[in-house]
């Protein structure tokens, strides 16, 4: 056993590279799926009925819709439209428009529970347009809504793991050719397993940066 | 040109929410170092009147002039963007009933926020004003704690400061001793005689009769969206001239002497 993990080990270069990939995507389709989930959630609160239900049907159905599939319909489903991404791209999009419809009911349901006054004070006060945005509704909605969207960006860290189906070479990709390479399939799985975790302690951490500070402001 | 020891003009307001008219054709003014107390049951249009005045309502009928200048309306008659009713916005500071201070600050930088951030002046000169504001309500103490530990006439003296910051022409004040416990009521009131004694220009919707009785220097009566009677406090309250008026000062009368307000 000692000597599977020496195995592993030797191979350290190919895992960390995974690791490093996995961190790339999900920065990028979390930051992405969040940017998204902004621009979503006003219409998704939208008084013109006809705007709030495309959206509220987007954002239902991604929810419906199991990762795995969604990611086998960009990269498999898409070229028959005529439309041919590769794996990086195939998986970047699959991820980003998948959590941009939970990051924008995420938002929405922050955004629903602030109170009214504040912003009428910033709007009393001068402030319009993007300062007010920036400056009064954007902080404490990011207070209130970010233990969850830190949940949401460890989903994104383990539906990244999916992408393996397309050969995008992230962290399970990785361990799933140490394995096949060396027969050693404990070693690198759970070798694997413990990266993402610490991966996850990362944001974790964050997490609980950002409850800290809304805890002293609540 | 019009007078501008007239701080507040207001022409003929009137507004509707749906079949309601909440406002009808309401005209007053406000000279320069006035306090001016808006009384009047509730559901008078009170409120309402007052946040048309900084357009946070948008008037169906009339004009408010701002030392002179039209709010809401440009000089070509075209309903003002964004841009340019904020920059009138920063010259009418804003009191809420329920304080409406911004959580994510402190204390402080609650008081520091619109005047860097609008009014674009130096740092430094207003985080000395801002201190010097809340040494007057007597809030020092707290610069750095967050609203949500305050309790809530500690919150509306910070709210008060907030809108001194800026700086502004005229003071508008939406019942900002309503959602206090009552032995809280009495610091606000403190800060607010305070300010009235000083000259600052003000318009206060309150139901604290004992105070629109002293500080007011005019009390304007609203009943059903119409001013029914405007005057001295003394006049107002010793001498009212209708029906209406003298139902009203006698049951807060009544109240006050039941241990209400």
């Amino acid at each position: 056993m000692i000597h599977d993990f020496g195995i592993v080990w030797s191979e350290r270069s190919l895992l960390l590279s995974g690791l490093g990939n996995t961190t790339i995507l999900s920065i990028l389709s979390a930051v992405a799926a969040l940017l998204l989930g902004f621009m979503l959630t006003p219409a998704l609160m939208s008084k013109q009925a006809w705007l709030s239900w495309i959206v509220r049907g987007f954002v239902d159905g991604m929810r419906c819709v199991p990762f795995l599939l969604f990611a086998y319909i960009v990269y498999y489903g898409l070229p028959s439209l005529g439309l041919r991404l590769d794996n990086w791209t195939s998986g970047l999009l699959a991820l980003t428009i998948y959590n941009a419809a939970y990051m924008a009911e995420i938002l929405r349901g922050a955004w629903a529970s602030q109170p009214r006054e504040p912003i009428e004070a910033g709007v009393a006060f001068g402030f319009s347009n993007l300062s007010l945005f920036r400056r009064i509704v954007l902080p404490p909605l990011l207070l209130a809504a970010g233990p969850v969207i830190g949940n949401q960006i460890i989903q994104i860290v383990k539906d990244s793991a999916f992408l393996t189906i397309i050969a995008l070479p992230e962290l399970t990709h990785a361990a799933a050719s140490i394995q096949s390479r060396h027969y050693v399939p404990f070693a690198a799985f759970i070798t694997a397993v413990f990266l993402y975790w610490g991966l996850c302690l990362v944001i974790e951490a964050g997490v609980t940066t950002i409850d800290r500070l809304a805890a002293a402001r609540r | 040109m019009r007078d501008v020891t007239k701080v507040l003009d207001v022409v003929g307001i009137s507004k509707h929410f749906g079949d309601l008219e909440v406002l009808r054709d309401i005209s007053f003014q406000v000279q320069k170092g006035e306090t001016v107390c808006v009384l009047g049951p509730s559901g008078s249009g009170k409120s309402t009147l007052l946040r048309c005045i900084n357009w946070l309502e948008r008037p169906d009928a009339g004009q408010i002039y701002l030392s002179g200048q039209e709010i809401g309306v440009t000089a070509g008659g075209v309903v003002m963007g964004d841009r340019e009713l904020s920059h009138i916005r920063t010259h009418i500071g804003m009191v809420f009933q329920h304080f409406a201070l911004w959580p994510h600050l402190t204390v402080l930088q609650n008081l520091m926020e619109a005047p860097i951030q609008v009014q674009k002046r130096p740092k430094a000169e207003v985080r000395e004003e801002a201190l010097a504001l809340l040494a007057k309500v007597g809030l020092s103490d707290k610069r750095d704690v967050f609203p949500a530990k305050l309790s809530g006439g500690q919150k509306q003296r910070v709210g008060i400061a907030r809108a001194l910051a800026m700086k502004p022409d005229l003071l508008l004040f939406d019942e900002p001793t309503s959602a206090l416990d009552p032995e809280l009521v009495g610091e606000v009131l403190v800060v607010m005689r305070e300010l009235a004694r000083e000259g600052m220009t003000m318009v206060i919707v309150t139901h604290e009769m004992g105070f629109a009785r002293e500080a007011a220097t005019r009390v304007l009566f609203l009943d059903h969206g119409r001013v029914v009677e405007t005057g001295s406090p003394e006049q107002f309250f010793s001498r009212p001239e209708t029906d209406r008026a003298r139902q009203f000062i006698q049951r807060y009368a009544n109240d006050a002497a039941n241990g209400r307000r």
